[in-house]
């Protein structure tokens, strides 16, 4: 194994964890929008938001990377501000990547968010308590299985990524080819013993997250049970 | 004369397993008072409760509480639950799972006050438990700890929909006592729902009974 052999590695999980972080930021005031607002119009939000759970991930790479595209409008106000651009690049892929796994966290958080009993919430503001307060106090240590599932399922996603990344980056080593992208790229190279270690480490990972989120939903079930 | 410390009159369309009904409510609580609502299951009791706590929304009428006015449908007044002056006890208890006992009446303070924290813990016998969160309490302590949470913030109205409900006939009487200990210890007006005459009604200042939508004052 030579030094770029763990390069893809790097880059998956820097993709990962900031997809998370930023997912996380994001997801959690909408999430509790979409678990508490009564307005109509939130299914419309609800569909958007899972719609990449149902479209292939070429065509949501494809739709990106037209928009990205430095003849764009997006492109050329990215460009005119940064000197830079999104398609190929690693901003490109974290915005993608963020887009692809809204609903992995923000399904997973308004579950927490709907499980809980509307008396909590209702009981804190009988309390005088802020609907901030009222998050920060009481919901949100109350659906920590749901921020750890959320998390765990947004960071094990991204690092399974195949599709859009490949449609947004293209697969440029050290800065777009991630280890998904890196067991394909062996394989066309027929580098298939290259291709296996990829895919073993891969394979590992994501049999672990689950691991986790498994046994941290069992605990929850039996502390729900008072 | 006693003074009058919330007039409420509210009409509501609720909703039932037997079809929809109009809720329509008149009701003047003078300053600690203890009365009691009752009525079948379903005849809008908890509906009453909520409407006065904000957390359910009137279709129209008043409620004027101390000289403010709570809600009031021609002028699209709606105060927040959070800025009603009153307490709570929820059926279910809606205790928070994450807080312990002191830890509940903490929370439930704006203005930290040790010594009246002390005060409802001794009142309520829970000393023993303070550190405890509520799944390791027992029915009768969690009603107590929700007693004694809404109370901490010291309101002067205090809403309780069946506190009694779900707990055993020695628990009952129990709480039956703490809740006139309360009442009287700490001189909030209180209202009590309930869809069985328990002794409680009969120590109420006045009962109403809750059929086809309108209250009548009952025999105590």
């Amino acid at each position: 194994m030579n030094e770029g052999f763990f390069e893809p590695f790097r880059l998956s999980l820097q993709l990962a964890f900031f997809t998370t972080l930023i997912l996380f930021i994001i997801g959690i005031p909408l999430a509790y929008y979409l678990s508490y607002s009564t307005n109509r119009f939130k299914i419309l939000l609800q569909v958007i938001l899972s719609m990449p759970l149902v479209l292939p991930p070429s065509v949501l790479g494809f739709y990106l990377l037209l928009l990205f595209s430095p003849n764009s409008f997006l492109g050329k106000i990215i460009t005119s501000l940064f000197d830079t651009q999104l398609a190929f690049s690693f901003a490109g892929i974290l915005i993608g990547s963020i887009i692809f796994n809204f609903p992995f966290m923000v399904n997973s958080l308004e579950s927490g968010f709907s499980n809980l009993p509307s008396s909590l919430r209702e009981a804190s503001y009988t309390l005088g308590k802020s609907s901030f307060t009222t998050l920060r106090r009481i919901l949100l240590p109350n659906i920590k299985p749901a921020l750890l599932t959320g998390i765990c399922l947004t960071f094990a996603h991204t690092i399974g990524e195949f599709g859009v990344i490949l449609m947004i980056g293209g697969s440029i080593p050290g800065k777009t080819r991630v280890a998904s992208l890196a067991v394909y790229d062996e394989v066309q190279a027929l580098n298939l013993d290259r291709a296996q270690e990829y895919s073993l480490y891969l394979f590992l990972f994501s049999f672990i997250i689950l691991t986790v989120i498994y046994s941290i939903n069992k605990d929850f079930f039996k502390w729900k049970k008072y | 004369m006693e003074k009058i410390l919330i007039q409420i009159s509210l009409k509501k369309t609720i909703y039932t397993s037997e079809g929809s009904s109009v809720l329509d409510i008149n009701l003047d609580i003078s300053n600690k008072s203890l009365i009691t609502l009752f009525g079948r299951s379903g005849a809008g009791k908890t509906t009453i409760l909520r409407m006065i706590a904000g957390l359910t929304k009137p279709e129209s009428g008043k409620i004027i509480f101390d000289d403010s006015v709570w809600f009031e449908s021609a002028t699209k007044t709606n105060i927040k639950p959070q800025f009603r002056d009153l307490g709570f006890v929820f059926q279910d208890y809606a205790l928070f799972p994450n807080m312990t006992v002191r830890e509940h009446l903490n929370y439930a303070q704006s203005i930290k006050d040790d010594n009246y924290i002390s005060e409802l813990m001794e009142t309520f016998g829970l000393n023993s438990f303070e550190s405890k969160k509520p799944q390791f309490l027992s029915g009768g302590q969690k009603q107590k700890l929700s007693l004694a949470r809404a109370l901490a913030r010291k309101p002067k109205l205090l809403l309780l929909d069946e506190p009694l409900s779900a707990l055993d006939n020695e628990s009952r009487i129990n709480l039956q006592e703490e809740i006139l200990k309360a009442h009287r210890l700490f001189s909030t007006a209180t209202i009590l729902v309930s869809h069985d005459l328990d002794e409680i009604s009969r120590l109420s200042d006045k009962v109403y009974n809750l059929e086809n939508g309108t209250l009548t004052e009952g025999n105590v």
